[in-house]
């Protein structure tokens, strides 16, 4: 483990903390932390209130106010997001320059990987919707509407980082009834991005499969893009890169026919019909006339030989 | 015939009496059923989304969450607890992580030269017998201290030794610094690992030093003379240092080739006069030509400036000024803001 900590723990309890902050194969759900800015309030704290009951329990919230300018020197919540082991964050801050403003981004090798400054247009929060909400712990569908989601690499990251922020844990499996809400993202023609969170009503449709009917819970959001800053490809790409041991590789020569029948294909090397100890028959062996043929011809072949010999000799 | 005609419309006749659970779409849209998400490419309403933008939103997302849970309705589910589970497949979007992929552990200098020679972990039990105590005594860990003051209540000081000599705080003090000696070859392999260059650290003491920091030690004292180490004696079969940085370290140690080559003086100093006696300017004919052109160039002014000036000059084509060059298109810059003109210009 630690070999290349400097400095050893001294406790059994510390131990396990930096053994869990270490490289791991299968990494545990990603953490969200909420940091507040020199100034936050208004929409600023409602919104980060709201998100932070959408993503609980995965979350770790700091309450103090912290004089950080996450664009213009990062290091200081990377040290609070490494002290909390979060792999992403969320920045509230509101200013006369920037009001509303809200930092989400995420954490590479404890350096920020991406971050993006929202503003808040308009905002509405959960405990404005007067209606039944939904459980805890539900993993919500995502819905990108519009066109301009795959257009710009800065919208593309930011999909990304809505997947990343929002999809809870990867699961194997999920209940059918379990499904109950979907957030949908829009991105529009002048670049806002619209935020809706529906509840989800399984009605029925004469079929197997349910008809859907939404209704909305909150919260309901217009976020206005700001500044962003986005990794390189080069670390982009070493962050998305998977564990060779998780990778799925395809065994070779085996199938599986439509019954379900799994087949191997074995491969044998060159028979060697030389050396094959066979059953030894009579009608098989050489007879006294093959065998003189044989010599005869040995001869001949040596003869004609000798004389090439000789010819090039002279 | 009839019966199963009759049979498809009743059919049909329920499924009327629900709204669909189809969805039409100009683009298809691509579903990650792994991670539960649905991106839709399609264009959006522009009017409706200004004019009632919440029922749009609404009913556009229905569409598509209608599309999702249609893929999701088709996967195999099993039941588990009186509720119906669907397996879902891998998620096809890759997200990044919060760390590397964990590699393998570097070894450490043990460790590589274990597996060099084919040593292996030998397992020590966890209670030895002790002959003197006569009981089982733990080898290492809890009451193994203890242990040993029952067995070594008193020690023997060498017959070599200072008689007053304190034996117990001796044995605490190698200990000690077997100790910090571990704790040193840790930060090494720590070094080594990391792949740092580390500055050179001196001469650490006979405890700590390696055998080649000795050696460079022992080289690096001896030619600290006057004569640089000229006049030392040494032992037999005695080693000198070898190896990146050492020559650095023995003061005017590093020097630059002697002047004075391997063949006689003599004739070292003949050949140097030769090839300076022998020395021929390098032709450069690129450079001569230009120098040629140049002249003749200067001897061509020189002459028109002695001629009186003609008046008037010729009229027509030949009264250009500029003789010898043609104008050439596209090779100037554009003025940025004019629109450019294409093709020829009519009249």
């Amino acid at each position: 483990m630690s070999l290349l900590r400097i400095r050893k723990p001294k406790t059994r309890k510390g131990k396990k903390v930096l053994l869990a902050r270490e490289p791991q194969l299968i990494e545990s759900a990603r953490t969200m932390l909420f940091v507040d800015g020199r100034k936050c309030g208004g929409n600023v704290k409602l919104c980060m209130k709201d998100l932070q009951q959408l993503k609980k329990p995965l979350v770790k919230v700091l309450n103090r106010k912290n004089d950080i300018t996450p664009f213009d020197d990062p290091s200081s919540l990377e040290f609070l997001t490494m002290k909390n082991d979060a792999a992403l964050f969320t920045f509230g801050s509101t200013s006369k320059k920037r009001p509303d403003n809200i930092i989400i981004g995420r954490i590479f090798e404890n350096e920020v990987l991406d971050m993006f400054e929202l503003g808040i247009k308009r905002y509405q929060s959960i405990s404005e919707f007067k209606n039944e909400k939904i459980g805890a712990c539900v993993k919500p569908c995502l819905v990108f509407n519009g066109p301009k989601w795959a257009q710009t690499e800065e919208l593309r990251r930011l999909r990304n980082y809505f997947i990343d922020m929002f999809q809870r844990e990867k699961v194997e499996s999920i209940r059918l009834q379990g499904i109950e809400h979907v957030l949908s993202f829009t991105v529009t023609e002048d670049m806002s991005i619209l935020m809706r969170s529906y509840k989800i009503l399984l009605k029925k449709s004469g079929q197997k499969t349910p008809r859907i009917e939404l209704e909305e819970i909150g919260p309901s959001a217009d976020f206005s893009i700001r500044r962003t800053k986005i990794a390189s490809d080069d670390l982009y790409k070493l962050a998305r890169k998977q564990p060779k041991q998780l990778r799925v590789t395809k065994k070779k020569n085996i199938s599986t026919d439509a019954l379900g029948n799994t087949k191997g294909r074995v491969h044998l090397g060159k028979q060697q019909t030389g050396s094959i100890q066979t059953r030894r028959v009579k009608a098989l062996k050489k007879s006294p006339e093959e065998k003189r043929a044989d010599r005869q011809k040995k001869k001949v072949a040596l003869k004609a030989a000798a004389v090439e010999a000789l010819s090039t000799a002279d | 015939m009839d019966v199963v005609k009759a049979v498809l419309e009743k059919h049909q006749k329920e499924l009327d009496k629900y709204k669909p659970i189809t969805v039409e779409k100009h683009l298809e849209c691509r579903i990650d059923v792994g991670t539960l998400l649905i991106t839709d490419p399609n264009d959006l309403d522009d009017r409706q989304l200004a004019d009632n933008k919440e029922e749009y939103l609404s009913a556009l997302t229905r569409d598509n969450t209608q599309l999702l849970v249609n893929a999701i309705w088709e996967l195999p589910t099993e039941r588990v607890d009186e509720s119906i589970v669907a397996k879902l497949p891998e998620p096809t979007t890759v997200l990044p992580r919060l760390r590397k992929p964990p590699g393998p552990r570097p070894l450490t200098k043990w460790e590589k030269f274990a597996k060099e020679k084919g040593i292996t972990k030998k397992k020590k039990d966890k209670k030895t017998y002790d002959d003197v105590l006569d009981k089982w005594v733990p080898t290492y860990g809890f009451k193994r201290a203890e242990a040993e003051k029952d067995k070594e209540w008193v020690l023997e000081v060498p017959q070599n030794a200072d008689p007053n000599t304190d034996m117990f705080q001796k044995k605490i003090d190698l200990r000690n610094e077997k100790v910090a000696k571990n704790e040193i070859q840790r930060m090494k392999n720590i070094v080594r690992a990391k792949k740092i260059e580390m500055p050179r650290s001196g001469y650490l003491g006979p405890e700590a030093a390696s055998s080649n920091q000795l050696l460079t030690a022992v080289t690096v004292a001896k030619s600290s003379t006057a004569s640089v180490g000229k006049f030392q004696s040494k032992l037999p079969k005695e080693k000198e240092a070898r190896g990146l940085g050492v020559k650095e370290l023995i003061p005017g140690g590093k020097r630059k080739a002697s002047h004075i080559s391997a063949q006689p003086e003599r004739e070292a100093n003949l050949d140097l006069i030769k090839s300076v006696l022998n020395k021929k300017p390098k032709l450069d004919v690129e450079k001569a030509i230009s120098l040629q052109k140049q002249d003749e160039r200067m001897e061509r002014e020189a002459e028109s400036a002695n001629k009186p000036a003609k008046k008037g000059g010729k009229k027509g084509k030949g009264s250009r000024k500029a003789v010898g060059k043609k104008p050439k298109g596209h090779q100037g810059q554009r003025a940025p803001g004019k629109k450019g003109q294409a093709g020829r210009k009519r009249r």
